[in-house]
Order: structure tokens, then sequence, then C-alpha cells
């Protein structure tokens, strides 16, 4: 008989659409506001720090719905956001600054549903409010700075190897060292110095009589380039850390782009001041002589200040500073023979000058590491943004083995956590190659909501004007289509919860429009189809069958061609437009699958497989 | 319930002609507005800043004119935006400075001189680089998309419906941008996204005829190409004014109710959609005509020969 199908395939339909329910069924709970608490650089959050906080807030009168301490991380629910609000407060003033407080919306999905996995679609910032931030990092800089490294190394490589020169000098707007000597054997000799310290010079001939041009291999300025992206990103990741963000997003984008996504920050300028404050580092003498005791006292040494580390250590130090952090070229964190933690850091020749000339009589003493950075305090300007506030911190101290030069290392650390997070601080104070916004967008939070509830309006009067028209139009086929229809939102909705990248945004509501009004079409090709064979005198039975077999070509050619538009666009596009992609993709995928699959079912359940003389179409 | 009955087909090939010499005229018109008048476009594309700022009580745009001329943006283009409520200002890229600043000052300016407090909605801020790019990639996208249905449509049909499918849709998509240069209406990404999704539909318009005629040619043995062509669009005509009013209808919605952000996309979609739906019923095909499409280029292959066959069974 036909138009009959077997019970599985019922079974699969259905086990689609109910996964799809139970994935989308999160966005329907509301969300509560919160507080999210982590502790800053060396700080601990402990059970201690949560219950003293739930005291803090009842005190306050504030009704916390939780408060709870998850992988170091205390987060408090609240039943308002004027509640949220005066809780931050709270917890700022019984905290401290070594704490971070981040406002945030977490979502109240139930237990039974996060225990599958599932979770609320993800909102663009152009719906949920905040910063977007396109950050270039300026290579130009950090290949410049690379070359006039290699001017003073190649004098004192010269120098060394007792090659006499007239001058070396940087062309920057080339990217090259030219090196001007005074006769041809001298050339000979200068290359072959130059070349033995490193094998990725490439030499050549200069344009004057006895001159030598080096530049950089393509392999060393791409490994520059990368350096000073994988610098950048990481010290801004730190920062983002300080602003208090509940989910920041810090990410490269192509080869000298950063992308900084900051939900829920409301104000742009604190958080570009953040971004672009600069950290540096000073390398300091331990003044062991005197008394350090005293100085705690309050009765300071001449030519010595008071330093802390993070745990409150107090240091000693000298004021005059040995090195600044402008000359470290690289800093990685490994291990030394003995399997211990070390950190080994490099500096430009410069550099090694000045630690060679400041190590030569100071072996056996102790040399501090200090921390400078630059963050927004209590206190606030004018215009009521925070006035930054220098931070100083010792990060580390170590005893002075031997004469130090342009590479050294810092052994005796603790641990492989410490060391990495000493090399990543030293890095951080050494920043090559300054960054510049160069793209911004930042939508206030009233904007979002409005921007979600337009489009939630829009979603909703599309769909019911489409639902009327069909059933009009196709009378019980129509209502067929509309039950495909809502099936489509149902697996969309799914879908777009359940893919980890897929986030909503205000063109993605507008593709999950248009795909509601371009739905239809799968069923309106099936049903016209349906009608032309009823009308060619086919049996019942027959205009279904053949009805949706010749349909199905259509629609696969069409929906190919558009699904190939909808992946060129996410593959070619940025932000909005690779939004709206996603949404248009999924919605081809699963308005084939409903009208296709999901309709012929029903289809066949209603009418397929006995007498019907005519289908009320 | 139907929209269109027809015993017989339509003649929609008398209208070849007439059809490909408006095409041409419009496709001439758009392409002449848009090198005389050029394109309004966005800030996603020229670079700037763009600030949208909230009045509980009412915005006066002069007023907010005077700050920003006494702050040094007396160039700003201040607008109200969607309500007398809303403000958005736009200020042309500069050079020498750091722009990324500019909406700081602008914003603080604005606050000082105000006696009601102000809410920052919006700001957006394009580095003149990124704009250039962004008009590169849109450039990119486009011809991929162009291309690829190229391929896509010759590999399935037949390269004459494939360049007449290709020609439409290009058709479309110079006078929606003909029509947004005309009118001068901004330009944006969304926009953009818009015209690739507008590319998306209109080709599944033109397929869906396309399918049909290459199905009536081999059916239709006697019929002339004319004939056979009218009968493949009279059937479908159904079908695409069905598809097109529920899609025009969504997108009235959206224009109405989806807010300012998202007009100028509606509105691209909803004309592309009205020239697609022309395109798809009287250009595309005419092209195909017009390129000398026959019966026989779209008989199926003869199939290939069975191993065995015509050999007497065994048994």
């Amino acid at each position: 008989m036909l138009n009959k199908n077997p019970l599985w395939r019922y079974l699969v339909v259905l086990g689609v659409l109910l996964a799809a329910f139970l994935y989308a069924l999160p966005n329907v709970y509301p969300e509560d506001p919160a507080l999210n608490i982590n502790a800053s650089r060396g700080g601990v959050v402990s059970e201690t720090t949560r219950a003293e906080l739930e005291q803090a807030f009842a005190a306050a009168n504030i009704t916390a719905k939780a408060v709870t301490l998850t992988e170091g991380q205390i987060l408090a629910r609240f039943g308002s956001a004027e509640d949220q609000l005066r809780a931050r407060e709270v917890a700022e003033r019984q905290l401290g600054s070594t704490y971070i407080t981040a406002l945030n919306m977490v979502p109240t999905t139930p237990g039974w549903l996060r225990a599958i996995g599932a979770s609320p679609m993800k909102l663009g910032l152009d719906l949920r409010g905040g910063v977007h931030f396109l950050m270039a990092v300026d290579m130009k800089a950090a290949i410049d700075k690379n070359i006039n490294d290699m001017v003073q190394a190649f004098r004192a490589d010269l120098r060394e190897e007792r090659v006499r020169y007239r001058a070396v000098q940087a062309d920057l707007e080339r990217g090259q060292v030219q090196v001007l000597l005074r006769s041809a054997e001298d050339v000979a000799a200068a290359r072959s110095a130059l070349g033995k310290n490193d094998q990725e010079l490439i030499f050549s001939d200069g344009d004057t009589e006895h001159s030598l041009v080096v530049s950089l291999s393509e392999n060393r300025v791409k490994e520059i380039r990368e350096y000073a992206l994988e610098q950048n990103i990481t010290i801004i990741r730190n920062r983002v850390n300080e602003i208090g963000v509940a989910e920041p997003l810090v990410q490269r984008q192509g080869a000298d782009r950063i992308i900084v996504q900051l939900p829920g920050v409301q104000d742009p300028a604190q958080a570009k001041e953040i971004l672009g404050a600069t950290a540096t580092l000073e390398f300091r003498l331990v003044d062991n002589d005197s008394d350090l005791g005293a100085a705690l006292d309050g009765r300071l040494p001449a030519g010595a200040s008071l330093y802390r580390d993070r745990n409150g250590q107090p240091y000693l130090l000298e004021n005059r500073t040995m090195l600044t952090g402008d000359h470290i070229t690289g800093a990685t964190s490994g291990y030394d023979e003995y399997s211990r933690p070390q950190v080994s850091i490099s500096l430009d020749a410069q550099g090694g000058n000045l630690l060679s000339n400041a190590t030569r009589s100071t072996i056996g003493r102790q040399m501090a590491t200090v921390f400078i950075e630059y963050k927004p305090g209590e206190e606030r300007n004018e215009d009521g943004t925070p006035v930054l506030v220098k931070y100083e911190e010792v990060i580390n101290a170590a005893t002075i083995q031997a004469r130090l030069g342009r590479s050294f290392r810092i052994t005796g650390i603790d641990n492989p956590a410490e060391a990495q997070n000493l090399a990543l601080l030293l890095r951080a104070g050494a920043l090559i190659a300054p960054t510049q916004i160069i793209e911004e967008r930042t939508i206030g939070p009233s904007l979002g909501k409005e921007n979600i509830d337009l489009g939630m309006t829009a979603i909703m009067w599309g769909m019911v004007v489409v639902l009327i028209f069909m059933v009009l139009y196709y009378k019980a086929f129509g209502l067929i289509a509309n039950v495909a229809l809502l099936a489509n939102l149902i697996l969309i909705t799914g879908f777009m919860s359940m893919i980890p990248g897929a986030t909503l945004t205000l063109p993605g509501m507008a593709g999950i429009v248009l795909t509601v009004g371009m739905a239809v079409d799968a069923n309106v090709l099936i049903f016209e189809r349906i009608r032309e064979e009823l009308a060619e005198g086919r049996s019942v039975q027959q205009a279904i069958h053949h009805g949706y077999d010749r349909a199905f070509a259509t629609i696969a050619d069409s929906n190919i061609t558009t699904l190939l538009v909808a992946l060129i666009l996410f593959g070619i596009g940025t932000g909005p437009v690779k939004g709206f992609a996603i949404t248009l993709a999924i919605g081809i995928l699963t308005s084939i699958f409903t009208s296709v699959v999901g309709t012929r079912l029903l289809v066949n359940l209603i009418w397929g497989g006995r007498r019907v003389q005519s289908l009320p179409m | 319930m139907r929209i269109f009955s027809f015993n017989e087909p339509l003649n929609f090939m008398r209208f070849k002609m007439p059809a490909l010499i408006l095409s041409t005229l419009l496709v001439i018109a758009s392409l002449a507005t848009i090198t005389v008048k050029g394109m309004n476009w966005g800030l996603d594309f020229t670079g700037g800043t763009v600030i949208e700022v909230g009045y509980s009580g009412g915005a006066d745009l002069s007023q907010v004119r005077k700050v920003l001329a006494d702050n040094g943006y007396a160039d700003a283009v201040v607008q109200y935006f969607g309500s007398s409520e809303d403000v958005a200002i736009r200020i042309s890229p500069r050079e020498g400075i750091d722009q990324s600043t500019i909406s700081n000052e602008i914003l603080r300016a604005l606050s000082a001189t105000s006696s009601e407090p102000i809410e920052m909605r919006r700001v957006e801020f394009v580095g003149p680089s990124v704009g250039d790019e962004l008009k590169e990639q849109g450039g990119l996208a486009m011809l991929a998309a162009l291309i690829g249905i190229l391929l896509y449509v010759t590999m399935r049909f037949e390269w004459r419906l494939s360049v007449g499918a290709v020609m439409a849709l290009g058709h479309d998509v110079i006078i929606t941008l003909g029509l947004f240069s005309l009118l001068q209406l901004e330009f944006d990404l969304t926009v953009l996204a818009a015209i690739l999704a507008l590319i998306g539909y209109s080709i599944n318009d033109t397929i869906v005829v396309f399918d049909r005629i290459r199905e009536s040619f081999r059916k239709l043995r006697d019929a002339t190409v004319h004939e056979t062509i009218n009968e493949a669009v009279t059937s479908t005509l159904n079908r695409t004014v069905v598809t097109s009013l529920t899609t025009i209808i969504v997108l009235v919605v959206l224009f109405t109710m989806g807010g300012a952000l998202i007009h100028n996309f509606a509105f691209a979609l909803l004309f592309g959609i009205g020239i697609g739906t022309y395109s798809s019923i009287f250009v595309a095909s005419s092209l195909a005509v017009q390129l000398g499409i026959s019966r026989e280029d779209m008989l199926p292959p003869p199939p290939p020969e069975k191993e065995g066959e015509g050999t007497e069974p065994l048994l």
C-alpha cells in the first residue's frame, strides 16, 4: 500500500524533535542577576570568604538566592538587579581590592537540564549589551625594535671579533641593518663574524662600496610577529580579568588583530583605559646592609625604599634600577638540569651590557624583580572615571650566582605554575609592540534589551501572519505546514543552543524571521505539486506519493544553492554577517527536515494508505 | 483556495523582449545612478564614529549641535534615531589623533552640559583600515556567492540556464543597489547581509522554475521552446507567488516592528524580493532562451550500457 511508513521513522522524527525541544527549553527560564567574585593575582577564595560574604549580605538586608563556591569562584544570585548592585558595594567593601567582583546574568536552568548539557543560547553583544573592541598590534614597532637591537648586537659582535667598522646603522624603512666597512677583507670578516651568531640572517651587498646589508629572514619576521601578538593577547587577558567582567572573550583574529569582548561593561571609557594601561618591570638590588625592621617602623635608609610581594612580605630595595623591562626580549618557563622549574630570560644587547656591568661586583647579592602597573583605583576623576594608581609588587627575588649577560635564568622557583606566572609577568612588563583600538562597538544595556524585545515581537508576529495565511490557503494541509513551521522554530532554537560557537545576534534574529517566511516554501512546493497531480487525474494516494517525490528534487536543488550562499557568508563575513549566516544555514537544514520528512509522515498518518476520495486542500 | 488557476499555459514568452529591454534599461539606470550619485556608505565602510545617546525627556538637536561645535566637532551629523528621545551623532574619520577616544570626549561633553542624565545607548567606531577591509570582504563575498552558484547550477543543469540564473541575480543586486543609491539610503553591513540573503532567496526562486523547465522539456516532446517554458513558468507560478507573498509578509513585519537598526535590512530584502520574483518569472528563462537553449540540451544523458545486456538468459 502506498504512503504507509514504518513505525521507526515516526520514532526517529519524534526523537529528534524531543531532543531539540529539551535543548531549546533552557531559553524559557529567566536569568538571575548575579555577582561573580574572583581572587585577583595571588589571592584565594575559600569557604570562609563565602560564609563571610553571605553574612555581610544578610547584615545589609540583601536576600541572596544562593551564594555558592565552585572552582575558586563565588557566585551569588539575587532576585533583582537592585539587590545585585547593592550587593556589589557590600562585597567590595567587605573583600577589599584583592578580589574582583563582576556583575553577571546567570541562567536558572534547572539541574536535570544541566545534567544533559543543555544551556540557553549565547546572546551576542548587540542583544545583551557590552563592549566589543578590535585591536591591532603595531607590528612595525615590533620589527623596528628588533632591528634596533640588531644594531646594538652587531656593534658588540664586531668589536669582539676585532673587525673595524665605519658605522652600523638601522634602516627601519626597509627593515635592514647597514654595516659600513673600510675594505673588502673587512666585509668578509664582518659577514662571518655576524653569521656565526645567527644563522638566520640574510646578507647582501650594500649600495656603497665596502658595505653589507643585513636583513631578517622571513621565518624570523614571522616569529617576531607571532611573539608580539601572543604577548599582547596574554597581557590583555590579564587586564581584562582585572576589569571584572563575567565572561570576557579575548581572541586572536588573523595575523595581527585581537578581538576583545566584554559583555555587560557599561563604561567603555574605563575599559579602554585599563586595556591601554602600561606595565613595566624593574630589576633592583636588595639592600641587605640596612635594617628591615627599622624601615618597617618608618626609618628608611638613604637610597632604598620598601616594597612588598603579593603575600605582604617586605623587601628593602635600592633606589637605583639595574635594568628596566623594555630590554627584555623574551621570557619562557621551563626546567633546569635537575628538573626544577626555572625561567629563562633574554635581553637585548644594551640590556645585556647594562646587566653585565651591574652584576660585575654584586655576585652573591639578591636581585629583586619589581612589577609596576597602573590600575584604576577607588578614587575618581572629576568626570567620574577612576584615577589610575601605580601598583608596585616584588614578583621575584633571586641570588646573583654569576655575572649576568644577554641571557640568564632564574632558578629555585617553587613549582611550574609559579614559573609560568613569572614568565608571563616578565613578558607583560616587556611589551614590545603597542596596540591600538581600530574598531569599537558598544551597546548600552537598555538598547540590548530593546533589541531582544523587538526581535522577539517581529518573530512572533511574522509567525502569526504566516500561520493564518497558510490555513486560509491550504486548509487542513496548511495546518500541517504550520505544525512543521513550529517544529522548525523549536529545531532552530535547539540547534542554536546546542552548537557551542553559535551566538544569537540581531541580524541572526532577522535570519530566523526570514527563515520563517522561507520555511513554508518547501511545503508550498509539495502542496502545489500534489494539487497538480490531482488535477492530472491521479488517485489521491498516488498524488501524495508523486507530489512528495517530485518536489524533493526541486527542494534539494534550490536549498543547496541557498545553503551555499549561507556558507560563503559564514566564511567571509565577520560579526553580524556571521550571526545571520549561522541562523540562515540552520534554518535551511531544519526546514528541509521538517517539510520533507516531517510533514510527509504526518500526511501519511492522516490520509495515507486508505480510501480517500479527495484531499482537504 | 488558489491564487491562479489556468487551463492553458500563459504566454510569458510574449513578454520576453519587453522584459529584457526593461531590465536592461533598469540595470543601466542603476549603474548610472551608482556612478553619478554614489552609494551612501555607512560607518562600517567609511570609518568614523557613531554615538547614539538617549535623552529621557526628548532631545534638543540644536543644543546637541552647539555642544559638539564648541568641542571642535562642527562637522558632526546629528539626527534623531528612531524616536525624538534618541539622537545619533556621526563623526567622520579624523587624521593624526587616536580616534578611539572621540566617543569618550563627546559623551563627557554632552553629559556635562545636559541638565538631565543622558544614556549611552550605542557607540560604534570603525578605523579607516577596517572600513576598507570590510568593503573588500563584502565585494568578495558577493562575487564568491555568484561564482559558487554559477558552478553549482552549471553542474546540475546546463550552462545556458546557469548563465541566465547568474545574470538574473546580478540584475536583482544591481537594481537594489541602484535604489539605495537613488534614495541615498545608508548602506552598512546589515544591508550587505540583506543583499547576500537576497542572492540566496532569488536563486532559490529561479532554480524552482528551471527545474520545471527541465522537466517540461523532457515531458512535452512536440512543443516549441517557447511553449515549453510558458508551461513551466505557468505551473510554478502559484508556488512562486505564494512563497514570495509569505516572505514579503514577514519582511513587512520586520520592517515595521524590527526597530531602527534593522530598517534598511528589511527594506533591501523587501525590494529585492519583489525584483527577484519578477526576474525569476520573466528574466532568467528569457535570457536562457536568448542564449539558445533547446530541448536536446535538457534530455537526460543516455543510460550506460548494462553488462550482459542483449545476451540470452542462460536459464
